[in-house]
């Protein structure tokens, strides 16, 4: 489905370096939604044979959906960190979630990125469940489905931008001859094509995020996990980063965005805020500050 | 949904996937969401050992001053094992030099023998003439010459020509023949005048070399006017008097002629045997090639008589020497496993992050742990790669200083060698293991 409709996913304002977009968008645009609602069960022969039993996975299923999570930390006292989130999110949304620190952020980061499991309620992705999975196949899934993007970006200082942004596709199984091609793409796709040989270290911050994000979706994800993404950023690269999730976002990728930065949360189509283990649903459009508590139930 | 996500994948993956076999490792999946959540992934671009390998030695190459620092341990360990075992095995040969030296340095290769019916015994092959040339070219041999018995009957051998019915009839002397090197072959030390060279050996020159005793016997004393004695009539210019030979101690009883001359004048058939010098410590080797150097075809015609490459003295000796050495090396490589311990911890703790971030891109706990287990093993390889080098020189070194002749034993400098990998991996286990329980948010979010 996705190689068909990528090209138009393209933004006319994005600044293109290739007319033929196809492989370029194919890689970088995650699949939107338009995949629910086709069937599309042609070709699908191992698809069908390995999961047909999964009743869960409907083809309108939410990406995400989280249903009454809880994670406790044991040991006195037990704290609860989050406490009984329902949430939802659809293929293609842009989401920032806010809130103090020690609110439950970093733990809502680590559900949603397979890197931690919910003590109690279910996490379903794409329909299915993933708590059945043991630790290797949460890994597995991180790689294929997941991309993250850090405060402090986390690239390799000692490998070149290149082999930084080929880290992921190691464990992602994206095939071997492809590999160095999809790298070069993103690389040109977030107008770094010019800095592939160079050190991280000899880049400026807002570059080294745009490594960091083309690291995050060479692997082509269902979505996008920022924690802080512009916390160590001025305003200027701020923007330039945020433009690009946003560009990233408009060619269908899911963007979940964990920030402290109100203006950059108010950029989201759709905010969340946590308080104390707590999700509520910042509406649309409203003050920071002025928001109608709503169970996302 | 999920077949959206595989439409993602080209249209070349997605017939891989079909045809790709059902693996017998893959995970059974209680729950069916789990197989949805897991595209298959083709044999091929799954992570292998060789990423894993290259991500240990790109992870080791970024710092090469630390590596330089870690390896050095383990050089020394390994380095002073590979000297201690190797002195050993040197001063071991030197010993059997200086106190059995002939013992240690002599080869005799003969005929095979084989009884014939008559009851006497029969050669079964005759050594080349060239022996002594194909002998010397072989890597150890210092000298090699042929040594012949000449029949010559009843015929006498005396000084003077003259047939003194009065005098009482005694045996003649044995007659010898030799190639030119014969006389080093077997230490012959010359008394006076010189022996003789390949030239008369090659022309048939009748020249002869008395043992001391024999030229007693006939009186001979000078060799500078050139004496004669006649071999069965025949006139023989006396050309030099030899001794000491502790090899062949016969020859001092012997009058040596040339085997050129021994062939005209006698009609030699055959050399009875070949007396070759080697270098200390090559025995073995010789008598194993210097069979095939005169008898490709037959080699097990041979009968040769080699040192073996150690003697009984020599063990007890290095036993004594070593023992110290040893445990001078074990402590050594100790302190190197520890040091490689320290520095993989040290990396690991500084390298939290990259933990974290590679867990968060997918990578397993096992994954991690092969990279630093790896990581450590290689440098603890590269450490006895070098230790197990510097050793050998250093052994080859000080034998070249002190004119001694170099023993090791290849496969104890490989093995040492492997130590060190041995080292690495047991020094990587425990910074592998915390690697391995690093959790990726807490190191993602830290710094």
């Amino acid at each position: 489905m996705t190689p068909d409709t990528a090209p138009d996913a393209v933004p006319d304002g994005v600044p293109d370096p290739a007319e033929d977009a196809a492989p370029d968008a194919e890689m970088i645009a995650a699949p939107d939604a338009a995949a629910d609602d086709a069937p599309d069960a042609a070709g699908d022969d191992a698809q069908d044979e390995a999961g047909d039993a999964a009743p869960e996975s409907e083809t309108d299923a939410p990406l995400v959906e989280l249903r009454d999570v809880t994670r406790s930390f044991p040991g006195p006292p037990e704290v609860q960190a989050l406490k009984g989130v329902n949430l939802s999110i659809e293929a293609g949304e842009y989401i920032s979630i806010v809130g103090p620190s020690g609110s439950g952020k970093s733990t809502m980061l680590n559900i949603l990125g397979l890197l931690d499991r919910p003590s109690v309620g279910e996490y379903r992705l794409t329909g299915a469940l993933t708590g059945s999975l043991s630790e290797d196949e949460r890994a597995a899934v991180r790689a294929r489905m997941v991309g993250f993007v850090f405060q402090s970006f986390h690239l390799l200082p000692h490998r070149s931008v290149l082999d930084n942004v080929l880290l992921p596709m190691l464990y992602s199984g994206i095939p071997r001859d492809e590999r160095e091609q999809r790298a070069r793409t993103v690389l040109e796709r977030v107008g770094l094509g010019h800095r592939i040989d160079f050190l991280p270290g000899t880049l400026s911050g807002g570059e080294r995020q745009r490594v960091a994000v083309a690291r995050a979706v060479v692997s082509a994800p269902r979505m996008l996990l920022a924690d802080e993404p512009t916390g160590n950023l001025d305003a200027v690269s701020s923007g330039e980063v945020m433009e690009l999730f946003e560009e990233l976002n408009r060619d269908g990728l899911t963007l979940i965005l964990i920030t402290h930065d109100p203006l950059v949360a108010a950029r989201a189509h759709r905010s969340l805020r946590i308080t104390d283990g707590r999700l509520h649903e910042v509406e649309a459009g409203s003050d920071a500050d002025v928001e109608v508590e709503v169970e996302v139930a | 949904m999920s077949r959206g996500w595989r439409a993602l994948l080209p249209p070349w993956r997605r017939r891989t996937e079909v045809d790709e076999q059902t693996d017998a490792d893959s995970p059974r999946h209680p729950e069916p969401g789990a197989a949805v959540l897991l595209p298959h992934v083709a044999r091929g671009d799954r992570f292998s050992f060789q990423d894993l390998a290259a991500e240990s030695v790109a992870g080791i190459g970024s710092r090469p001053a630390r590596l330089v620092m870690t390896t050095l341990g383990t050089v020394l360990g390994i380095g002073s094992l590979v000297v201690t075992i190797g002195f050993a095995q040197t001063t071991a040969g030197q010993i059997a030099r200086q106190f059995d030296a002939v013992a240690a340095t002599q080869v005799v290769i003969s005929p095979a023998e084989v009884r014939t019916q008559s009851g006497g015994s029969a050669s079964t092959m005759r050594l080349p003439w060239d022996s002594p040339e194909r002998l010397e070219r072989l890597a150890g041999v210092e000298h090699a010459g042929l040594i012949a018995d000449v029949a010559i009957g009843q015929a006498a051998i005396t000084a003077v020509p003259v047939n003194d019915p009065s005098a009482a009839s005694t045996s003649p002397p044995p007659l010898l023949a030799a190639s030119a090197g014969l006389m080093d072959a077997v230490r012959a030390s010359v008394v006076t005048g010189r022996s003789f060279d390949s030239g008369h050996d090659a022309r048939g020159d009748r020249v002869a070399v008395l043992g001391a005793r024999a030229a007693e016997r006939l009186g001979v004393n000078r060799v500078d006017r050139q004496p004669s004695i006649f071999i069965d009539g025949i006139a023989y210019a006396v050309i030099g008097i030899v001794d000491d030979m502790q090899r062949r101690p016969d020859i001092r009883d012997a009058v040596v002629i040339p085997i050129g001359a021994a062939r005209a004048d006698f009609g030699l058939g055959a050399a009875t045997e070949a007396q070759v010098r080697i270098v200390v410590g090559a025995g073995p080797q010789v008598a194993a090639q210097a069979a095939i150097a005169l008898s490709p075809d037959a080699p097990e015609n041979l009968e040769i008589a080699a040192p073996s490459g150690r003697s009984d003295l020599g063990q007890s000796v290095q036993a004594d020497v070593s023992i110290v050495f040893l445990v001078l090396g074990a402590i050594a490589l100790l302190a190197g496993g520890l040091g490689i311990a320290n520095v993989t911890m040290l990396s690991v703790m500084e390298r939290t992050g990259e933990i974290g971030l590679r867990r968060a891109l997918g990578a397993t706990r096992r994954q991690i742990g092969g990279q630093f287990m790896l990581e450590s093993i290689i440098i603890g390889l590269l450490g006895g790669l070098i230790g197990a080098s510097a050793g050998v020189l250093t052994v080859v070194a000080i034998s070249l200083v002190q004119q001694w002749t170099p023993v090791l034993d290849p496969l104890m400098v490989v093995s040492c060698a492997l130590l060190g990998a041995v080292v690495g991996l047991l020094a990587g286990w425990y910074p592998a293991r915390r690697a391995t329980h690093i959790e990726p948010i807490s190191a993602l979010r830290g710094a």
